[in-house]
């Protein structure tokens, strides 16, 4: 038996290093670290084990062996769906920025005021109890460690104990939960805190396990051993009677509907969840950690039962009574905090989100749904939420004082929670439902609330309050109006199950008929037809979520940036309104024009952080003007939205591809060029080349005429461009019109007798200096150069010096060497003329007698020529009867060949102006 | 507004190359020559030029080529684009602007004419 005052002391002590961690843990590097923050999340979820766990299971597993098992088997085998049904809870609650479990189910349909307060409402009803529970535990663990009696001794004192407890944890409550105005932000610290006692309950019980066992019991063995000699212990060791496998069942059910379900639990494992990915560590460190902390309990209530004569002790205290008995103050104030750990935990957590259900879907829904109260609470409304956060913290925990003070006796810290456990299970049809099933109304989800509710409060709650009244066990043994089929533990007869099974039978089973039922009958408005496609399909629509919100309302900008200035101040709103418009790219220039309808959506986001997305919706459209919306046009914007993100995706895709194809089109232009060249129209492209070297005569004059300083040298320059560009543009003409003619059929051959050696020497006289200038040597093998050809002597000089200059300019500077050789054959002349110049490549062998075709080196200037020189010179033999063609192999020169038919004798006259005699 | 600009041009003809050449550094603009499109890749994959005088038929790599490129190009697109081609046929320029191009001047050109149109182009591009 312990000094009260110390035992006071180290409490306070313990809650002090509470308070140190909630407060100052987000200042601390440790806690930020993404590891750490890994655990953090599955050890807050281990809020899940109260007070309950930590004294009631060992008591549980006393009367009913390994039953106690059950409520932890639950969560522990449907950890797997986590992965699904936890993420998407998570996504939707971020997406939409729900705080409490209230405003997740008031927001899948249509963020309805009703499904939020009736949510809230049960929420009190099925809670308090359950921390009443706590507050039991608490006092309890106290007075048996101080030595106070088990109840009916000191009554003032007993009393006292809860009280001053409750005062405590609500002042304690209130300095970490209701401090904030905006309630969306994350409360970190508590997290911390909360994940910090979960370890520190952790400890206490299995520290306790193990000195108690092995210390004093010798180890496990022994443990059975000695158990098995007691056939009062022994029986409880197998499956107990009641309810038997179908017990184990529902309870494993229920409680894998609580994880979720509970209040605290949604706070901690959906709201404060800052990373998805934390949902895979929680899905097996949970389970372990349930499986840890349960270790012992079977042990602790065997060794519980050999220690103490039946009936002297409470067995859901053994834990405690055990290290008191055997004499461990240290062991049982260490089991004592680990109980205070297990009871403040679930106390703050729970008692934070029924403040804030309260405050958000209780009473801003009145204050912004009466006209004249909202625009004179508008400045107000944060310091509104705060204070009655804190109010409802004190009224919850006044609540569950007063029901602390009638709890019957009868029920045992187990059942206490199991009941709890039903009551939120009633939200599982709409919730579940709600993110799986597009089809739930808010008509459904209310029926099915509602009557979940009804049989929740007829087979389980009244009993637990008018049990010990005379007509209280009245109506439980006969049934209500005495119809034995009314009777609140088996209805229409039964029979068979405890209690807590039947009635989580009969109330989730007329939950869920009712909830499909109605929901198959009834029509979802247009919010509802929206939230529902969101909720449903969220992993589509996260990410492009302000096109998804359908609001066809118009408001003017200084009307929303009004409202929000409200509630956080002018300046700031205006920033956050711009800055939103800035990321999605939105004009909000012009006051007159209408906002953009994702400006006013976010402008209800942002107030449903402070007042709960049913009121937040509310007082927007208060000031949107809105406008009917077809059922269609939501599909329809919802997938549009959906398309544009395929085409997002699409359009990068494309791009990078476009890229890589640029670089490729400029090879695969080339081969394509020559034949689109060829292809071109004729005069066009003589236009082109005509025109190019007008512009640089014109370019030059000019440049001359208006520039009378340039230097002399280099007007001499550009006066010789002028030149030379005249001179081209000359030899341009003629060729094109010497071409034409040819191509017309009208170019006339004017045949003279001339012999070789003549052609020669006047091409040689034409070449002569420029061969010299580049350095070039000529060589000549002409073959029976005097005799007499007939031909037009001009066109075939002309030929020979095309070849020539050709020639000319393939050929290196004084390395080159041309030979001209011709041989006579039988009934014509062959000419040759070859050079060592750079060559021609097969491909363009064929293509250089096209017009305007000129071979070239990508990186050589363009050659001097026309373009039109041997396309005139094919014409020019074609004319005479004969062939020019080239052979050659790039850098070892070429060799054009021209055959001359023998024309003497010739008979065609078509082709002559008139014969003439030789020269 | 007489700040220094970069100015490309790209054109196959040596003569018309140096005359445009001549007019752009006599305005004081920093003049970089190409004598092909694959040239003209090769400086754009270093400078930015503010203004662009771009020739159409070249071989290899032609003028809409070289136009569309730079217009597609998040660093290049602030280039003005300036065709100046012997192609001119009101189809001719259609297509060149159609390419992305901020003008187009046909060949010959009046060395006025041209001098204008590029201090418009260039005083667009200041910004505020």
């Amino acid at each position: 038996m312990m000094n009260p005052w110390l035992v006071t002391g180290l409490s306070v002590l313990y809650i002090g290093v509470l308070f140190l961690l909630a407060w100052q843990s987000k200042r601390w590097k440790f806690f930020s670290r993404p590891e750490v923050r890994a655990w953090i999340y599955p050890l807050s979820m281990g809020v899940y084990c109260t007070a309950w766990t930590f004294y009631g299971s060992v008591g549980k597993a006393s009367r009913d062996g390994l039953e106690f098992l059950a409520v932890f088997i639950g969560p522990t085998l449907t950890a797997p769906l986590w992965w699904i049904v936890l993420r998407k809870m998570i996504r939707i609650s971020q997406v939409q920025r729900t705080s409490t479990i209230a405003d997740f189910i008031s927001s899948r349909y249509g963020k309805s005021v009703s499904v939020a307060s009736i949510v809230t409402l049960m929420c009190f009803l099925g809670i308090i109890p359950y921390i009443a529970l706590q507050l039991k535990a608490i006092s309890e663990s106290f007075n048996l460690i101080t030595g106070g009696g088990l109840g009916s001794g000191k009554n003032d004192f007993f009393h006292n104990t809860a009280l001053y407890v409750a005062l405590f944890m609500a002042a304690f409550t209130i300095l970490f939960g209701a401090r904030k105005t905006e309630n969306y932000e994350k409360h970190n610290g508590i997290v911390v805190a909360v994940a910090f006692e979960s370890v520190i309950k952790l400890l206490a019980f299995l520290t306790a396990g193990i000195v108690l066992i092995y210390g004093i019991f010798g180890g496990l063995s022994p443990l059975f051993t000695s158990a098995m000699e007691f056939p009062e212990v022994r029986k409880n060791l197998v499956l107990p009677e009641q309810g038997g496998m179908g017990e184990w069942f529902w309870v494993s059910s229920l409680s894998a509907l609580s994880i979720i379900l509970l209040p605290r639990q949604f706070l901690l494992a959906v709201v404060e969840n800052d990373e998805e990915q934390h949902v895979r560590n929680a899905m097996w460190v949970f389970p372990t950690y349930l499986f840890l902390i349960n270790l012992f309990v079977l042990p602790l209530a065997i060794a519980g039962m050999l220690t103490f004569q039946a009936g002297t002790v409470d067995p859901d205290y053994f834990i405690l009574q055990l290290p008191l008995h055997f004499n461990m103050p240290a062991l049982a104030i260490l089991v004592f905090i680990g109980g205070i750990s297990a009871a403040t935990s679930m106390i703050i957590v729970e008692t934070m989100a029924l403040s804030t259900m309260f405050t958000n879907h209780l009473l801003f829904p009145v204050l912004v749904g009466v006209e004249s109260i909202k625009d004179r609470i508008a400045p107000h409304v944060s310091a509104i939420g705060l204070w009655s956060r804190r109010l409802a913290i004190i009224a919850v925990l006044a609540l569950s004082y007063l029901y602390y003070l009638n709890l019957n006796k009868v029920y045992s810290l187990v059942s206490i929670g199991l009941i709890s456990f039903v009551s939120v299970a009633q939200f599982g049809p709409a919730l579940l439902g709600g993110i799986f099933w597009k089809k739930g109304t808010r008509a459904g989800a209310l029926s099915g609330i509602l009557t979940g509710f009804t049989f929740w409060i007829y087979t389980l709650m009244l009993p637990t309050i008018v049990s010990h009244y005379d007509w209280g066990k009245e109506w439980m043994d006969y049934g209500l109006f005495g119809q034995a089929w009314l009777r609140p533990n088996s209805l229409l007869g039964l029979e068979g199950f405890s209690p807590v099974a039947h009635g989580f039978f009969w109330s989730l089973l007329f939950n869920l008929l009712a909830y499909i039922v109605v929901s198959l009958n009834t029509d979802q408005d247009v919010l509802e037809k929206n939230q529902s496609e969101v909720f449903v399909d969220i992993f589509q629509y996260s990410a492009v979520y302000e096109r998804t919100v359908v609001l066809k309302g118009k408001a003017s900008l200084p009307d929303l940036e009004g409202l929000l200035s409200r509630f956080f101040g002018e300046e700031r709103s205006r920033q956050v309104i711009r800055l939103f418009a800035r990321k999605h790219q939105i004009e909000i220039s012009d006051p007159g024009v209408p906002a953009d309808h994702r400006i006013i959506a976010y402008t209800e986001r942002l107030l449903a952080g402070v007042m709960g997305s049913a009121s937040a919706r509310m007082m927007v459209s208060s000031i949107v003007a809105e406008e009917e919306i077809r059922l269609d046009e939501v599909v329809q914007i919802l997938k549009e939205s959906q398309q544009i993100l395929s085409t997002n995706r699409e359009l990068v895709r494309k791009s990078s591809e476009l890229k890589s194809a640029l670089e490729e089109l400029a090879s695969a232009n080339f081969r394509l060029k020559q034949h689109d060249h060829l292809k071109d129209d004729f005069l066009s492209t003589v236009t082109h080349e005509l025109r190019t070297p007008i512009t640089s005569i014109r370019a030059f004059t000019e440049i001359l005429f208006d520039n009378p300083d340039i230097e002399m040298e280099d007007r001499q320059h550009y006066l010789g461009i002028v030149i030379k560009e005249t001179e081209r543009l000359s030899r341009l003409i003629s060729q094109v019109l010497d071409l034409e003619r040819y191509e017309s059929g009208r170019q006339k051959l004017s045949l003279t007798r001339i012999t070789p050696k003549e052609l020669v020497q006047d091409a040689m006289e034409a070449m002569d200096q420029l061969y010299r200038e580049k350095g070039v040597q000529i060589r000549l093998e002409l073959d029976s150069e005097t005799t007499e050809l007939v031909c037009d002597q001009d066109k075939i000089l002309q030929v020979l010096l095309n070849l020539l200059s050709n020639a000319l300019k393939f050929v290196e500077k004084d390395l080159g060497w041309i030979v001209i050789r011709g041989k006579k054959t039988e009934d014509a002349y062959h000419w040759e003329v070859e050079d060592n110049g750079k060559g021609i490549s097969k491909e363009y062998q064929e293509l250089i007698f096209e017009k305007f075709f000129q071979a070239q080196n990508q990186l050589t200037r363009k050659p001097k020529g026309t373009g039109l020189g041997l396309a005139i010179c094919r014409r020019i033999l074609e004319l005479h009867g004969g062939t020019i063609s080239v052979s050659s192999q790039p850098g070892k020169g070429s060799l054009f060949s021209f055959v001359l038919p023998d024309w003497n004798g010739a008979k065609d006259s078509n082709y002559l102006e008139n014969p003439t005699e030789t020269k | 507004m007489n700040q220094t600009s970069k100015v490309l041009i790209v054109d196959d003809e040596p003569n018309i190359l140096l005359s445009l050449d001549l007019l752009m550094r006599k305005e004081g603009h920093e003049v970089f020559i190409a004598r092909n499109g694959i040239e003209a890749l090769e400086i754009l994959e270093s400078k930015v030029p503010d203004l662009v005088l771009l020739d159409i038929m070249m071989p290899d790599v032609d003028g809409y080529q070289i136009c569309r490129y730079i217009k597609s190009t998040e660093r290049l697109k602030h280039a003005r684009v300036l065709f100046l081609s012997a192609k001119g046929k009101e189809t001719d320029i259609r297509i060149g602007m159609e390419m992305g191009a901020d003008a187009y001047m046909t060949k010959p050109f009046s060395t006025r004419a041209l001098g204008l149109k590029v201090k418009e182009l260039l005083l667009l591009d200041l910004r505020p």
